[in-house]
């Protein structure tokens, strides 16, 4: 018993939302700045970067259409582990996690779409082509929709949240389709470039502000879905204490 | 079919559009937690208190 109880205990911690808070409360100024400048040199890097010998100064918006594709996948796997927090190990602040991430996950997906619609007009001659990388990225935009209804139908969160979870983890099979997309079918779209056995195929002057603006949005990422989760704890507070003040009206 | 110098426009609508959306994300949460830590407060300051808030002896915080 007392080999599992330190982890345990750590797992305990996290899990008492007034700890959560005072934990979000220290971090979050750290990653914003931490943001903030990393994003301001990926920037700088991002328009000192030579243009592409094809697609000419629009290999830019690849800086901040790669993050973006990156981080609406990322989003999604958090919020399919928050869904078995719900579900398995019933962690009070699973659900709070999986709710708060919904509109961060679909904002970035929101982007990613706009950005490569941005890129495709002068470099393909479309603003949309229904393959299989656009499609499943809409298709995960649209479930991110769905969640943001869905978690906020229901007065009392608890209703919500096994519902919520159960749909999360049935639309995680799209993940996988995102990312092999490319690889099980004829796209449009270009295959993989970075994460590849035999190395990334970009040449390093525009791998390098492409990896810092990728770090630097993905800590934005982190400082938001923490003051998201922040803002839903105190929701959640609000309409406990609202309860208790309409029992007391009642007892008189 | 498009002119070098035109691209200029499409990056400029892309990172323009993206800063919208990310600034008004920033906002939107922003102002949803200083919201709700302003209605914690009138509901503190009209007694209510939430049961947790009464600490029991020996509690740390």
């Amino acid at each position: 018993m007392s080999d599992i109880s330190i982890p345990a205990g750590r797992l305990s911690d996290l899990a008492n939302p007034t700890r959560f808070l005072g934990f979000a409360g220290r971090t979050v100024p750290w990653l914003s700045a931490g943001a903030a400048i990393i994003l301001g040199i990926g920037l700088w890097l991002s328009f000192a970067a030579p243009p592409d010998y094809q697609q000419g100064t629009t290999v830019r918006i690849m800086y901040i259409h790669v993050p973006f594709a990156w981080l609406a996948m990322l989003c999604y796997t958090i919020m399919a582990v928050s869904a078995l927090g719900t579900l398995v190990w019933r962690h009070p602040l699973a659900d709070v996690a999986l709710k708060s991430a919904a509109p961060i996950g679909a904002s970035f997906t929101f982007l990613a779409l706009v950005t490569g619609s941005i890129w495709g007009k002068p470099m393909w001659g479309t603003w949309w082509v229904w393959d299989a990388r656009l499609t499943s990225v809409f298709i995960l935009f649209l479930m991110y929709l769905g969640l943001i209804a869905l978690t906020r139908a229901l007065d009392d969160p608890q209703k919500s949240a096994r519902a919520a979870a159960v749909l999360t983890l049935i639309g995680f099979i799209n993940i996988p389709i995102i990312k092999f997309s490319v690889d099980w079918w004829n796209t449009l779209h270009q295959g993989e470039s970075i994460f590849r056995l035999d190395g990334p195929t970009i040449a390093p002057s525009m791998l390098w502000p492409l990896a810092v603006m990728a770090i630097g949005f993905t800590i934005l990422f982190f400082a938001l879905h923490l003051s998201a989760m922040r803002a839903e704890i105190l929701r959640r507070r609000v309409i406990s204490m609202r309860r208790m003040a309409a029992r007391r009206a009642d007892n008189g | 079919m498009y002119a070098h110098w035109d691209y200029a426009y499409f990056v400029g609508a892309a990172y323009g559009i993206s800063a919208v959306v990310l600034l008004g994300l920033i906002g939107w949460i922003v102002l949803d937690q200083r919201g709700r830590r302003r209605e914690i407060a009138e509901l503190e300051a009209s007694g209510i208190r939430r049961r947790s808030d009464d600490k029991p002896k020996g509690s740390k915080q």
